[in-house]
């Protein structure tokens, strides 16, 4: 269970961080005042907090089936088997769906329309690359006779994918939203909102990916075991 | 006259107040069924889980009568009455505690208490309730279909969940899950409103440290929820693989029947594992909440301020984070690496320092308190018992040597009945009388309450405290048939009995609770806008019941915590968090 523990001790962190500066130390039964002399903090709109919370619980569980993966692989009947191809060229299609939407985002902070329009049709095309390659990488695994139930690791490449591209095709109801709201020349303050939760959710699904990319390919178990034996080569481990 | 000294704030800045866009309801059908009004969504979701927390309690008076008359009732097979305790079981804990703590109060009582108008998100809200509703539908359509309802029991350990002589193996386990996932997929829409709405919403003037413990408990439950639910989901939905396509996630090689299975290999610890890491911060999803309404019931009925509020917010916190490394204690007899199990015993102990300053508190709020024996504080008074008395069993099972020998007794039943169970259901009751009259305008009616309270705190100790000599004495949990084991004396035999008959009477009383209800809401007398005389803001809405958007042309300004109670010098015993520091009192005589 050690990826779900890191993953909520980085979260516990940032919210102690944040605990620590809303003043939990005051004595609030000696603190009543003209609540209107208490200076207003900038804030940002609940759409982006409630992102950052969405994300958060799609991280936990994303970091679970991280955990059940290490957990089954140090099973005995574990056979790793090498990935379909076809996800690099996937990966890239994710990436320039991203980079798009990252374009879209420095449109937008200018009045840029047309560039963000652009950049988001770009966005939404590469998403859909990225969704029919997936599918063609689980075809792949099926014509090479792996199904899902043929071995461990192939059913957790089945799971994990599955997983992660209908969190994909959930934000590509947000795209198309984001794009209905350019198209019909919504108030710019509502696109702009848009556009960014929009390229905030993919970059998050961008590092979802390269994350189970590591783990699922297994470079992510080397890297580890190559860390361990660094640190139990220097005496430190 | 004299002004009530304070000094400067140098609190956190409060939240904007910037006013939010409400949708508007057009007709009955968007008012009182689509609503996307957080009021009307927290009665939908209150009633829904006390439907079929009425389930629930039927199923554990079928299951009380096979421990209690043992083949008396013939209806009640062994297939049956693992049915009934699975259903009980995830009935009571996920359908009834969590949806009415969360979707229930939290819904009502997050808006009105931080000065917000409704949730922030109305529309995923509303959604929220309707997934939920599904999601019972679907466990409930399990009773109905061929094989009935999953007999797995309530954790739904693999392989025995699926494999062919389990009850319900056929579809009742797999609406089991589709219903866990729909539930997790509701409650996730619900959460992050209720945690957003605390973030972003509250009004100007209510810091964090101004808030009610009843928000801090709910708040924290969500986060805690929100980050915990996955690992059941991701549970639920490896388990449907293995049930559905074959996968071995968690099925090892199996011979059934004398016929080798397909599956092979599977760890069904990892199923355990997961379980638990949602497992056992649900104990606290529960608890937490139950936590900050007690606190408001007590320091309002006993009209005190909380004592250490500053310790009872920090201590909300640390649990709701030590609930995360404490899984493993319910695995102490899964073949765990025993320094495993030291650390978690460890863990778990620590985790009663936190428990145990908020016990402190609420006893140090009540001394020199001027306590109302009102229905509400007579709840909140047999919750601290019933909690203390539960917590220190859990001292018991918490420790790996004493754990050991009690595993899969009685004992554990009746630890988790009482901590888990009768605790927070006691707050339930204790908050339904509290805000009645704020959600319809008018009193539950004192008589039956105090008969209701008596019966059901008296009732719950004569099950459960019998059941813990019960188990110490060997008996197994999750037996159907326990009367003939040589070590069972007739002594247990006759408790068995005692104990179903006191299920039974405790049963019926909440008959009368439910009428009370139904009665109160057209016959009851005028609560007016603030019967219990309390400071925090839903008790200062402009209309009562609080109209739509709650708080008239203008959201209220806070000027202090919730908890003025008795200040000395002041005209009355309470003052409301939106009366402002500059007011003058009489002056003391």
């Amino acid at each position: 269970m050690s990826a779900i523990l890191v993953f909520l001790a980085v979260l516990a962190l940032a919210a102690g961080w944040w605990l620590a500066r809303q003043g939990l130390m005051v004595k609030p039964w000696l603190h009543a005042d003209a609540a209107g002399a208490i200076a207003h903090a900038p804030r940002q709109p609940a759409a982006q907090i409630g992102l950052g919370v969405f994300l958060a619980v799609v991280g936990s569980l994303f970091a679970l089936l991280i955990s059940a993966y290490v957990l089954r692989a140090e099973m005995g009947d574990w056979q790793a088997v090498a990935l379909p191809a076809i996800v690099w060229p996937n990966t890239l299609c994710l990436l320039i769906a991203s980079l798009a939407l990252e374009w879209a985002r420095v449109g937008i902070t200018q009045d840029d329309l047309a560039r963000a329009r652009t950049s988001v049709l770009v966005a939404s095309a590469a998403a859909l690359a990225f969704l029919a390659g997936q599918l063609f990488a689980w075809r792949l695994l099926a014509a090479g006779g792996y199904f899902v139930n043929s071995n461990p690791a192939v059913s957790f490449f089945y799971l994990m994918t599955a997983a992660h591209g209908l969190h994909v095709i959930g934000g590509m109801f947000a795209l198309a939203r984001t794009f209905e709201r350019i198209w019909n020349g919504d108030k710019t303050q509502r696109i702009r909102l848009s556009v960014e939760l929009a390229a905030t959710y993919w970059l998050f699904m961008l590092f979802v990916w390269v994350i189970l990319l590591l783990v699922l390919s297994g470079w992510a178990g080397e890297f580890l075991s190559i860390c361990g034996q660094i640190l139990s080569g220097s005496g430190i481990g | 006259m004299v002004d009530i000294p304070h000094e400067a704030s140098e609190s956190a800045p409060p939240a904007e107040i910037e006013e939010m866009e409400l949708p508007h309801a057009h007709g009955w059908w968007s008012t009182y069924v689509f609503s996307q009004d957080a009021k009307v969504i927290a009665v939908q979701y209150a009633a829904t889980a006390l439907a079929i927390g009425a389930v629930a309690l039927v199923l554990s008076w079928l299951i009380r009568m096979q421990l209690g008359f043992p083949g008396v009732f013939t209806f009640i097979d062994a297939e049956r009455y693992y049915q009934f305790i699975t259903m009980h079981g995830m009935i009571m804990v996920v359908y009834l505690l969590t949806a009415l703590f969360l979707g229930g109060f939290g819904n009502y009582l997050i808006p009105l208490m931080v000065g917000a108008r409704d949730m922030v998100f109305p529309y995923a809200n509303m959604l929220s309730y309707w997934i939920y509703l599904l999601a019972v539908i679907v466990l409930v359509a399990s009773f109905f279909v061929p094989g009935g309802p999953t007999g797995a029991g309530w954790t739904l350990y693999p392989p025995q969940a699926i494999l062919s002589n389990t009850p319900g193996q056929q579809g009742g386990i797999v609406l089991m899950l589709v219903s866990l996932i729909l539930f997790i997929a509701g409650f996730t829409m619900g959460g992050l409103n209720y945690t957003v709405t605390v973030l972003q919403a509250r009004t100007r003037g209510m810091t964090l440290m101004r808030m009610p413990l009843t928000v801090w408990g709910i708040f924290v439950a969500t986060i805690m929820a929100l980050l915990a639910f996955p690992a059941l989901f991701v549970a639920a939905v490896m388990m449907l693989f293995d049930k559905l396509l074959g996968t071995s996630f968690f099925m090892p090689t199996l011979v059934e029947f004398g016929e080798q299975m397909s599956y092979g290999g599977g760890s069904p610890i990892l199923f355990q594992h997961l379980f638990w890491f949602f497992g056992h911060p649900e104990v606290y999803i529960v608890a937490l909440p139950a936590f900050g309404i007690v606190s408001d019931l007590i320091s309002t009925h006993a009209r005190r301020n909380i004592f250490g509020y500053r310790m009872m917010v920090w201590a909300i916190v640390i649990i709701g984070a030590l609930s995360f490394i404490v899984w493993a204690h319910h695995m102490y007899v899964s073949g765990m690496n025993p320094y495993f199990g030291f650390f978690f015993a460890t863990t778990t102990l620590i985790i009663a320092v936190p428990t145990a300053i908020k016990v402190y508190n609420w006893v140090l709020t009540l001394w020199r308190g001027d306590i109302h024996f009102t229905p509400p504080m007579l709840f909140a008074l047999a919750f601290i018992v019933t909690f203390v008395n539960g917590g220190l069993s859990g001292l018991f099972l918490g420790n790996v040597v004493v754990d050991v020998p009690l595993s899969d007794t009685m004992f554990v039943v009746a630890h988790f009945h009482m901590v888990m169970g009768v605790a927070p259901i006691l707050v339930i009751f204790g908050a339904i009388y509290h805000w009645y009259p704020k959600v319809t305008g008018r009193m539950l009616d004192d008589t039956m309450a105090k008969f209701h309270f008596w019966v059901t705190f008296l009732g719950a100790y004569l099950i459960f405290f019998p059941m813990h000599y019960i188990g110490l004495m060997g008996a197994p949990r999750r037996y159907f048939e326990s009367s003939d084991i040589m070590f069972m004396p007739e002594s247990a035999i006759g408790l068995n009995a005692f104990i179903s008959i006191m299920a039974f009477i405790v049963g019926f009383a909440q008959i009368v609770f439910v009428f009370n209800l139904l009665w109160s809401w057209k016959h009851g007398k005028d609560a007016g806008s603030n019967p219990w005389r309390a400071t925090s803001l839903e008790w200062q809405t402009p209309q009562t019941p609080p109209g739509h958007g709650n708080w008239g042309k203008e959201l209220p300004v806070v000027y202090r915590w919730a908890y003025d109670y008795s200040v000395p010098g002041a005209a009355e015993d309470f003052i409301p968090q939106n009366q402002p520091a500059t007011v003058t009192h009489e002056a003391p005589a």
